[in-house]
């Protein structure tokens, strides 16, 4: 049995900033992940990440304060705005370390860290290195757990967390290589899992993003806080929906509809294409849905993201990974041709529900990143606030659950905890693996994608929702009958997607409660049948707890410190 | 319909290995992963192979495809024709089928210190690196550490202990990067016959690499520099 003082689960970049910094406050550090953490999702981030380092002459201005009020209009005034402060105080500090650690960010004339415009944002504030963001953080911070020596289980995949008396005492975990079942004993658990885009089906997230660790937490007690605010992303390639970054706007791309116009005209006069998310992909939606869209007949609608103009030097100088998904998965070069476009699911706003310093209500329960919210991005997240935030909230987490893991006295449980825990997982995988069940599980999965993109997406109605709710219930008991994924769990991935999709299925319901039951309009969240934000009744964050009858919903005010909510115009 | 033909072997049940046979129906776009995906949701359960990203950049799925290493999910079928043949990645032991071991291949990639070495004190911001000094890393930074290069290299087939392209990249991403200062311990790493002198520049993993990197051109860079720091050491400069 592995025994540790902080267990990290998850090795994406909150993953690793938070074990890198509980091992510096001397503690003892493991890894576990069901990915190599080189293979995480966050390498995928192509734009950039948000610091007021004032480098670009237009963004000279530029400082923290400005940065947080940014990110609080973006978030259509949701987000706490306590812990938005706190991120962007840190962020230029975290940012300067990622740069001392040798992270190759793309530089400026004078040798300075470059700074890209993005959506929503009053200056050129993001930082990058070219399109590939992501790849060069997650690169940088795991060659730093390597000089640390932190210790990593890797393609060990978390099936339950152990609580006893709402304390967190370990975890139970599945070795895929070897197929055993396996405790892990830890003071504190640091859950930076990553979202949960596959919930839906025309998603821009890796297959591996399910949100099974914002599951693991829902099922060990903590709530999960605002599921409804799912961002969808303005610009994912039609068919795959992979990833075509802000940044390509940032770079002065433009979107253009079958008549050739640039219409975020009509919906974003001042900013155009560089309007927060969540209002350029309702623009290009409502384009479509008033056919002066393209139209594919599997893919179904789009619009053309133009980069064209911005010359074949600067493509390859500042998209080049943009332009390899274009050759590979299109085969078009943007250098000539426009690119098919349409919005896809990209970003869980919502997540398990943590304070300012990443704890959880379960005591020694810690989460960041992704699956976290704090929340910092309310009910719309900025283009390159993500990756500031599992940096900010990683570290927050790490020295947060160093500090209790140092405060405890003695252990307060018996060995029982741990054994029965691991008893009840074997039960549970001997009952996956050998049940006498004939439900398609891909099938139960693929009905949920299609579930949430019809009826959970950008434009959401009562009626609709009422059906998605009644659909992932039926879904729910569906599961209970699935085929056996086979006996040997030795690298059994049919039981690794199994594992996956009934943490899918639990959490997409609170998804839909949360949405169907919030009357009004706000960020992401947008309802023909309530149009309006409605600050009067849902200035407020929605709980949603796990019961033995589902999810039960409760609510908490967000909170205010100097910005008053305004109307959100750009 | 393409008919793919895949490695199969479980080390704990299996004598020898065998490919099974799978008609996996053509759609537009149709990438070797999503056959994959296919086969394990329709046909066989038990296949095992590696994915994540779907998109070319986590570089979980890198494996033998028709003769050549390459990742799975950027790899269109239509271009190979009816018929597709998969290998999982050489020179790593096979786990099950497609799924191989990368202990060894990751522990070559901590022998060379993969990790910024600065002998000063870091500035109160960033480093000053002027455009033209990033230009020097611009080609050795985009390495997603998938396996193809490995993979392919005959000289680590015959030579487990041969640190590999992948780590000699990573080690040249430092060695030519302006913020790290510590040249000599580098050098000392990459200059012996288990390192950059093993390459015998056969030049497979500049041809395999997805992302388009040329791991012998940054050996070869290095064997130069190695060379000329010990010429200095011998004139005494």
């Amino acid at each position: 049995m592995h025994k540790c003082n902080v267990l990290v689960v998850g090795g994406g970049l909150a993953g690793l900033q938070a074990a890198i910094d509980a091992k510096e406050a001397g503690m003892d550090v493991i890894v576990i992940s069901k990915l190599h953490p080189i293979r995480s999702h966050s390498g995928a981030a192509q734009g950039g990440v948000n610091a007021s380092l004032a480098n670009n002459p237009a963004g000279k201005d530029d400082n923290a304060e400005r940065h947080a009020f940014d990110t609080i209009k973006g978030s259509d005034y949701l987000a706490d705005q306590d812990a938005v402060e706190i991120m962007t105080a840190a962020a230029p500090g975290l940012i300067y370390q990622l740069e001392h650690w040798g992270c190759p960010f793309s530089r400026s004339e004078d040798g300075r860290i470059a700074q890209r415009p993005f959506g929503g944002a009053g200056f050129p504030r993001t930082c990058f290195g070219a399109d590939k963001t992501g790849h060069y953080i997650l690169q940088t911070l795991y060659e730093q757990v390597v000089k640390n020596n932190i210790q990593i289980l890797s393609e060990w995949m978390v099936v339950s967390l152990i609580v006893d008396e709402g304390v967190c005492h370990g975890v139970v975990a599945l070795d895929m290589q070897t197929g055993r079942l396996e405790t892990i004993e830890a003071q504190a658990i640091i859950m930076a899992t990553g979202g949960g885009g596959r919930m839906y089906g025309r998603s821009s997230n890796a297959f591996t993003s399910t949100g099974l660790g914002m599951a693991l937490a829902y099922w060990a007690g903590a709530p999960l806080k605002d599921m409804e605010f799912v961002q969808f992303h303005p610009t994912t390639i039609i068919g795959k929906n992979i990833l075509m970054t802000e940044g390509c706007r940032g770079e002065g791309g433009h979107l253009v509809n079958k008549n050739k116009e640039r219409f975020m005209q009509k919906y974003a006069p001042s900013k155009m294409e560089l309007a927060p998310r969540d209002i350029v992909s309702r623009s290009i939606q409502t384009e479509i849905n008033e056919g002066r869209g393209f139209s594919d007949p599997v893919s179904g609608g789009f619009v053309h993201l133009d980069i064209r103009h911005l010359g074949s030097a600067k493509i390859k100088e500042r998209l080049p990974g943009v332009r390899d998904i274009c050759l590979d998965f299109l085969g078009l070069d943007p250098i000539d041709e426009p690119i098919p476009i349409q919005p896809g699911q990209h970003y869980t706003m919502g997540g398990i529900d943590t304070n300012k310093d990443a704890a959880t209500e379960v005591k020694g329960l810690y989460a960041a990143g992704e699956c976290a919210c704090v929340s910092v991005h309310g009910a719309n997240r900025l283009g390159g606030n993500s990756l500031l935030e599992t940096l900010v909230f990683g570290r927050r987490a790490g020295q947060s659950a160093a500090k209790y893991v140092a405060g405890l006295s003695d252990r307060i449980f018996t060995k029982n905890t741990l054994a029965d825990a691991h008893k009840r997982q074997e039960f549970r995988l001997n009952k996956l693996c050998r049940q006498s069940g004939t439900k398609n599980p891909y099938q139960i999965r693929d009905e949920l994608n299609l579930t949430l993109d019809d009826k959970v997406g950008i434009y959401r109605t009562e009626a609709d929702m009422k059906k998605a709710l009644t659909k992932v219930k039926k879904l729910k008991q569906q599961f209970e009958k699935i085929k056996p994924a086979g006996t040997d769990t030795r690298l059994n991935y049919n039981l690794i997607w199994i594992l996956e999709l009934e943490g899918n299925l639990d959490v997409a319901e609170v998804l839909v409660k949360g949405a169907l039951a919030r009357q009004e309009s706000r960020g992401s969240h947008s309802r023909l049948d309530f149009t309006k934000r409605d600050d009067g009744n849902w200035l407020k964050h929605t709980i949603g707890k796990s019961s033995k009858e589902g999810a039960v919903l409760s609510y908490r005010p967000a909170k205010i410190t100097k910005y008053q909510p305004q109307e959100r115009k750009y | 319909m393409a008919t793919f033909h895949i490695f199969r072997f479980d080390p704990t049940k299996d004598k020898t290995i065998r490919f099974d046979r799978f008609e996996v129906p053509d759609k537009k776009g149709l990438t070797v992963l999503d056959g994959l995906y296919y086969i394990l949701e329709n046909l066989d359960g038990s296949l095992a192979f590696r994915s994540s990203c779907r998109a070319g950049v986590c570089g979980s799925c890198a494996m033998h495809i028709n003769g050549q290493y390459r990742l799975s999910c950027t790899t269109s079928v239509k271009p190979l024709g009816k018929n597709v043949t998969i290998r999982p990645l050489a020179h790593l032991p096979v786990l099950k089928d497609l799924v191989v071991d990368l202990t060894n291949f990751f522990r070559h990639y901590e022998k060379i210190k993969p990790y910024l070495i600065t002998n000063d004190q870091p500035p109160k911001k960033e480093f000053i690196q002027q455009p033209a000094q990033r230009k020097k890393i611009e080609s050795l930074i985009d390495c997603i550490l998938c396996g193809a290069c490995y993979g392919s290299c005959p000289v680590a087939a015959g030579e487990p202990n041969y640190l590999g392209p992948h780590a000699l990249l990573k080690a040249a991403r430092f060695i030519f990067d302006s913020r790290d200062t510590n040249d000599r311990e580098r050098i000392n790493l990459i200059n012996h016959n288990l390192g950059v002198f093993r390459c015998h520049t056969i030049f497979n993993c500049q041809q395999v690499c997805p992302k388009k990197i040329d791991p012998s051109e940054a050996i070869a860079r290095m064997k130069m520099k190695t060379v000329w720091s010990k010429l200095r050491g011998f004139f005494g400069s």
